[in-house]
């Protein structure tokens, strides 16, 4: 994405308080995130990054603000019509039917069909493109209660992306995976920028943020700690305040950053 | 032919093979050249009049209310995203038996005891409906099995305090005859009554095959995909307990069907509900019509189906349970 274009903004939240009836989770957040753009939302347990994201994705009314999906309030769009621009890939998913792989990601097709439509050629087409390009075609037509929990995830990711979102929503996309596949994930999220989506996603590690994310957010306790880019917001003061532990930031030779925290004796 | 289409052929073959025998024994054996004359017109009017008046309402009504139960069964299973569902559980068939036990206990009008019963299905679902979306602050699904369990209890109790005040000599008999579900006594015009509600419930099923789907799936995440979860839930739940309803209140109460049948379906074509539907569907008639025929035929007093289909029930469940390797 060439830098200094005007770029679309997907999403943008002002002034949001989120949580639930007679509970405020968070409150005070703003930000928007455009095209192309990844945003990585840093947080410990609790401090309400799976509800900020159902908030964004309309899945849980908000308590205050506004937010706008694509440039349009997001409490004018139709289910349908919001699942046509945001894909979700929610944190682990618990299987309770055998539906196959293939089967699972055609349910992305879902906002694309009339009422009483089932998926067609196109549907599957679509469906097997965004298997293809997850390199997980071999599983197609594996139950998804019996494939492992990293091929899950992937699947989970293949669903959204057969939704066509122009904004892609990840729920802590890398709890419960190797290493390598953390790694993978993130790749995929660069990759998924580049081709124009808008990605927001939460991890539970600074790292993650350094290596494919433009712009971080820290939430704690409900407020937004800080928002900018990496290098700007993560150091050990904000690192210390979200997390309570001590970390050193560390500039690797060659470009980038990462976290190394300091065991207390 | 692949395996599918080779799944419903079978089923299919099965449920005509099993209409042919149901037909042929009995009291009367109608043989298939005889039934052949009925529908050319050349049988002899005690023919027509057995074929026509006495088994065929009875095996008719065998296959709607098996194809019912299990499509209902099929519906919420998937719904309820918990493969130990039955039709039963949101209290159609506690509602139904209220339903029928009250107007036994009044009348001796047959068409009253099944409007009552009918009546009293619906009634019964859309109390615990009611009830289960005001509980607001718990997830919508748990929330309508709690109610559904605990309104079927009370509705148990009113059944059972129906029985002990019942006249022991006419009433309690034919209260108890009616809980234990029997299509003997299953008249030409109920059935069509029936049947025509049953296809009324199974209308929307079939239209929103591929939505009832993602209805399986988390509610958050079947709302991040499109659906508005609260409506279709409430359009399928209409739907399962009309089938169910119209089912039950010329049958009486007929279990294991909509459980048991839904899962051997699933194991064969698996929980695609466009698939599991149809599947379920025959194997549900097949069952039922082979459970009510040897009801009529092991023995000179009828075992009633109700009784038979757990019977039978229960070990076919627990073999097909350990026999599935792989999950529902």
């Amino acid at each position: 994405m060439p830098a200094g274009n005007r770029k679309l903004v997907m999403l943008k939240a002002r002034s949001l308080a989120f949580g639930f009836p007679g509970r405020t989770v968070g409150r005070d957040v703003a930000f928007g995130l455009a095209a192309g753009e990844v945003m990585c939302v840093l947080g410990p347990n609790g401090g309400g990054k799976t509800t900020l994201f159902r908030t964004l994705l309309g899945l849980l009314p908000r308590q205050a603000g506004s937010i706008e999906l694509n440039g349009e309030a997001l409490e004018s769009l139709a289910r349908t019509r919001i699942a046509r621009l945001a894909g979700y890939v929610p944190q682990g998913h618990a299987a309770y039917f055998a539906y196959t792989v293939l089967e699972f990601v055609l349910m992305g097709r879902t906002s694309h069909l009339g009422v009483y439509a089932v998926p067609g050629r196109q549907d599957r087409e679509v469906a097997e493109r965004v298997l293809e390009s997850l390199n997980i075609s071999h599983l197609a037509a594996r139950p998804v209660t019996e494939i492992s929990g990293g091929e899950r995830q992937l699947a989970l990711v293949g669903r959204a992306l057969a939704q066509e979102p122009s904004l892609l929503v990840l729920d802590e996309p890398t709890s419960g995976l190797d290493y390598g596949n953390q790694v993978r994930v993130l790749e995929r999220i660069s990759r998924l920028a580049e081709s124009g989506i808008a990605v927001l996603f939460s991890s539970h590690d600074p790292d993650h943020a350094f290596l494919c994310a433009q712009q971080v957010l820290l939430l704690a306790e409900g407020r937004a700690l800080a928002l900018g880019p990496p290098a700007d917001v993560i150091n050990a003061q904000t690192l210390e305040r979200l997390y309570g532990v001590s970390v050193r930031v560390l500039a690797v030779e060659g470009g980038g950053h990462t976290c190394l925290p300091a065991l207390r004796p | 032919m692949n395996s599918r289409g080779l799944a419903y052929a079978v089923a299919a073959g099965v449920l005509l093979g099993l209409t042919v025998l149901a037909f042929n024994v009995g009291r009367f054996p109608i043989s298939p050249g005889d039934l052949w004359g009925v529908v050319t017109g050349d049988a002899s009017a005690r023919v027509q009049s057995v074929v026509l008046q006495v088994r065929g309402p009875r095996v008719m009504a065998a296959i709607v209310v098996g194809a019912a139960l299990a499509a209902a069964g099929s519906a919420y299973q998937g719904m309820f995203r918990n493969p130990l569902v039955s039709p039963d559980i949101l209290g159609v068939s506690t509602g139904a038996a209220l339903g029928a036990a009250a107007a036994i206990f009044f009348t001796v009008d047959t068409l009253v005891v099944q409007l009552s019963a009918f009546a009293g299905g619906l009634a019964a679902v859309g109390l615990v409906y009611w009830v289960g979306s005001r509980l607001r602050r718990h997830d919508p699904l748990l929330a309508l099995v709690l109610t559904g369990v605990v309104i079927g209890t009370l509705l148990g109790s009113i059944i059972a305090l129906l029985k002990y005040l019942a006249d022991p000599y006419n009433k309690l008999p034919a209260i108890t005859y009616w809980l234990l579900g029997s299509l003997a006594s299953v008249a030409p015009h109920d059935l069509a009554a029936a049947a025509v509600l049953a296809l009324l419930g199974l209308a929307p099923m079939l239209l929103l095959r591929w939505r009832i789907n993602v209805l399986a799936l988390p509610d958050d995440e079947a709302r991040s995909l499109g659906v508005d979860t609260t409506k279709l839930r409430t359009l399928v739940i209409a739907a399962a307990t009309l089938m169910t309803a119209a089912a039950v209140a010329i049958s009486g109460i007929i279990g294991w069907v909509g459980l048991l049948i839904p899962h051997a379906a699933r194991l064969v074509v698996g929980p695609d509900f466009g698939r599991l539907l149809p599947l379920s569907m025959l194997l549900g008639a097949a069952f039922l019509l082979a459970v009510d025929t040897l009801s009529r035929t092991l023995s000179s007093i009828e075992v009633p189906p109700g009784v038979l289909t757990a019977l039978i029930g229960t070990p076919f469940f627990l073999w097909l349970f350990a026999l599935a390797r792989r999950s529902w």
